[in-house]
């Protein structure tokens, strides 16, 4: 459980998860952030207005339709809190993560890993982008791996092999 | 040599006093103790919380070179590298070392920005090389990119332990284990846990480290479960191989400089212990100091800057210089927003009672 | 213990080499690093001993807040070897005892 040990329950995911309808329409934000802080780079970071925030302290809101799946915001966010989630494809989910590691090569073969750090199943990286972060002066790499369909909303991080 | 203001520490707090005094017209002396400047920024590759609009969104150590440029490219500031300040003396001169060298300085008014020290884990063993403070280890790994052991051990899950934990495993080395004595996390924000439990690094809560193995440095750890006495419960162990342990087990406010010139300490647990008695503005009780950052109560480096930006400014008004007291109330106010989060609740109790104890004395 | 070559955020620009003694074995670091820094890399813990129960030290804060990375560094003893920048040619050795000043006079 979050408060006990950072790992989100079942519930706590589906929460944020967009409405499957959203996802096979293609790539949405899925914002997991769960604690009021003060932070609002997601915000200010979307070009279309999908996310917003009552106040500096309040958790972001998005409203899915609104998402175009640009991953602004996954560059952006300081708590490494987005993902994209794809489930357009027949051939398979899309998930694109943030990625402040050594990167892979497009192609590799990895272990995907869910919440808890599990290897859940097999994935294959297909592509990896640099955006900008909010203040333009840096960029963050996004790692986008296809992961067998229906894993889009547990695959969060992946181990090289 | 003589300054109108003289800041004493150049991290956040630091640099954005001298940037607000000098931009008031005061002319400002900053004394560091490093070689460079920026404080503990220089070691956070993680970029920060806040406002998107004020640099949130941006890492530590971009701020930290941000910041220093802007102190370096004024005119009305001189900055002191490698210098300490070391004490006050009677005749009002703040006695600074550099490099071997004593060199007085006479100030007008003077900002105290030293920041903290990390706490240490009363255990047997605990002395050994390898036990290290969680911020040395980002120090080593991050200004000078040396990794000063290969299998570690974290104590204390706040945020500084958790953003060690991933820091780590950026530089390619392993984290056997978090361990936390409190039953669930307590400061650490849960989006930084949640980064490093998806990497699979163990958190124990409800654990602590009970032995601390080998002679000359660390050859391993002992770490148990605790019941509601903190007493380890038997059977619990598990033996982790690692040759590094760091402490992440709090922060104290490094206090000895004001307590030498006379500014007036309490003790307040949840600012970090023993704290200078200050007002919102920072003024404190000896009419020619000023304090912020971590020096004045632990936060982080946002809240440092913001506090830095008030004493400075409060400094040069002190000395008739002419400055803006409306930017003064929005620095007082965005520092309220940002301490507005809920998770925030035991700081908010602390500054409650500093600011009490600043009415009770009428410090403004 | 070693030099990170690859970090996916930072680079590190090291500096020009520079040669040093550790108890009078040669050791190499780079413009930029602090004695204590060097000795790391070159995978030196133990920094000197405490006074009374001669237990070993090595580095804790790193920033010059603690003294317990004390050493002698060209015949000076108690120097915060983590906030020391490496120069050419330095010799460091652990302490023995408090250390003495050996003043001219
Ligand atoms: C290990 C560690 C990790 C942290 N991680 C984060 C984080 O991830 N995110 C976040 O927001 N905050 C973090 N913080 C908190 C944040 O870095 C601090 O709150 C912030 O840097 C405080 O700023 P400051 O200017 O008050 O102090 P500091 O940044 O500590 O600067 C004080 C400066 O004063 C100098 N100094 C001290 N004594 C003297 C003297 N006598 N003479 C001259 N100079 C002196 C020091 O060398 C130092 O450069 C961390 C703090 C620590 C210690
Ligand atoms: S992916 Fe793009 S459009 Fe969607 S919420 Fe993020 S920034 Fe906005
Ligand atoms: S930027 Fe990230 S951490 Fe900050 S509020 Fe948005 S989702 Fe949360
Ligand atoms: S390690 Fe603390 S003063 Fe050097």
């Amino acid at each position: 459980m979050l408060p006990v040990d950072g790992i989100p329950t079942k519930e706590d995911i589906l929460a944020k998860a967009p409405p499957a309808e959203r996802m096979k329409k293609g790539a949405v934000a899925m914002i997991e952030c769960w604690q009021e802080i003060p932070c609002n780079p997601c915000v200010v970071s979307c070009p279309t207005g999908a996310i917003t925030m009552e106040k500096l302290t309040a958790i972001p809101q998005i409203d899915f339709d609104k998402c175009i799946g640009c991953a602004l915001c996954v560059a952006a966010c300081p708590g490494l809190a987005i993902a994209l989630v794809d489930g357009s494809k027949e051939d398979g989910d899309r998930v694109s993560i943030p990625y402040e590691f050594p990167l892979p090569e497009v192609g590799e073969t990895v272990d995907c890993l869910n919440h808890e750090g599990r290897v859940v199943c097999e994935g294959t990286i297909e592509k990896v982008v640099h955006l900008p972060a909010v203040n333009k002066k840096d960029k963050t790499p996004i790692v986008t791996i296809k992961v067998p369909k229906g894993y889009a909303l547990q695959v969060r991080f992946f181990k090289r092999r | 040599m003589k300054t109108d203001v003289l800041v004493i520490g150049g991290g956040p707090a630091g640099m954005n006093a001298a940037i607000e005094a000098a931009r008031a017209g005061a002319s400002v002396t900053l004394v560091e103790r490093q070689a460079h400047l920026g404080g503990q920024l220089v070691k956070q590759t993680h970029k920060f919380f806040g406002w998107a609009e004020k640099g949130a969104g941006t890492r530590g150590i971009q701020l930290a070179e941000e910041w220093s440029k802007a102190v370096e490219e004024h005119e009305n500031i001189t900055v002191m590298l490698s210098s300490e300040a070391i004490g006050l003396y009677d005749d009002g001169a703040w006695m600074i070392e550099k490099e071997g060298k004593l060199i007085p300085i006479y100030p007008k008014k003077v900002v105290i920005a030293v920041g903290a020290q990390e706490k240490t884990l009363p255990i047997e063993n605990a002395d050994i090389p390898g036990v290290y403070g969680a911020g040395a280890i980002q120090t080593m790994m991050h200004v000078y990119g040396v990794l000063p052991g290969e299998k570690y051990l974290i104590v204390g899950a706040g945020n500084i332990g958790v953003i060690l934990a991933y820091q780590l495993a950026q530089a390619g080395a392993e984290v056997k284990a978090v361990v936390d004595v409190l039953p669930k996390l307590g400061g650490a924000y849960w989006v930084h846990v949640t980064k490093i439990r998806r990497m699979g690094i163990p958190l124990y809560m409800k654990h602590t480290v009970i032995e601390i193995k080998g002679t000359k440095w660390v050859e391993g750890a002992t770490i148990a479960e605790i019941d509601e006495k903190f007493q380890p419960i038997p059977g619990t162990e598990k033996e982790l191989d690692v040759d590094t342990i760091a402490i992440s087990i709090g922060l104290s406010p490094l206090t000895d400089l004001m307590y030498q010139a006379g500014v007036e300490l309490i003790w307040i647990p949840e600012l970090g212990g023993l704290v200078p008695v200050h007002s919102e503005n920072m003024r404190t009780n000896k009419p020619e100091i000023y304090v912020a950052g971590d020096a004045s109560g632990i936060e982080e480096a946002t809240t440092a800057a913001l506090e830095g930006k008030i004493a400075g400014a409060v400094a040069a008004k002190d000395l008739g210089f002419d400055v803006n007291d409306e930017a003064i109330e929005e620095w007082k106010k965005e520092l309220s927003q940002l301490r507005d989060a809920p998770l925030l609740e035991r700081l908010r109790q602390g500054l409650h009672k500093l600011h009490e104890a600043a009415k009770e004395r009428g410090l403004q | 213990m070693k030099r990170i070559e690859n970090h996916p955020i930072l680079t590190f620009k090291r500096g020009k080499k520079i040669k040093f003694y550790f108890e009078g074995k040669e050791m190499w670091g780079y413009e930029g690093d602090t004695i204590a820094s060097a000795l790391v890399a070159n995978g030196v813990k133990v920094f000197r001993e405490s006074l009374k129960l001669h237990r070993p030290r090595g580095f804790y804060c790193a920033i010059g807040n603690c003294s317990s990375c004390l050493m002698t560094v060209d015949g000076v003893p108690n120097v915060r070897t983590c906030i020391t920048p490496l120069k050419e040619g330095m010799r460091v050795e652990r302490i023995k005892g408090k250390g003495a000043l050996h003043y001219e006079n």
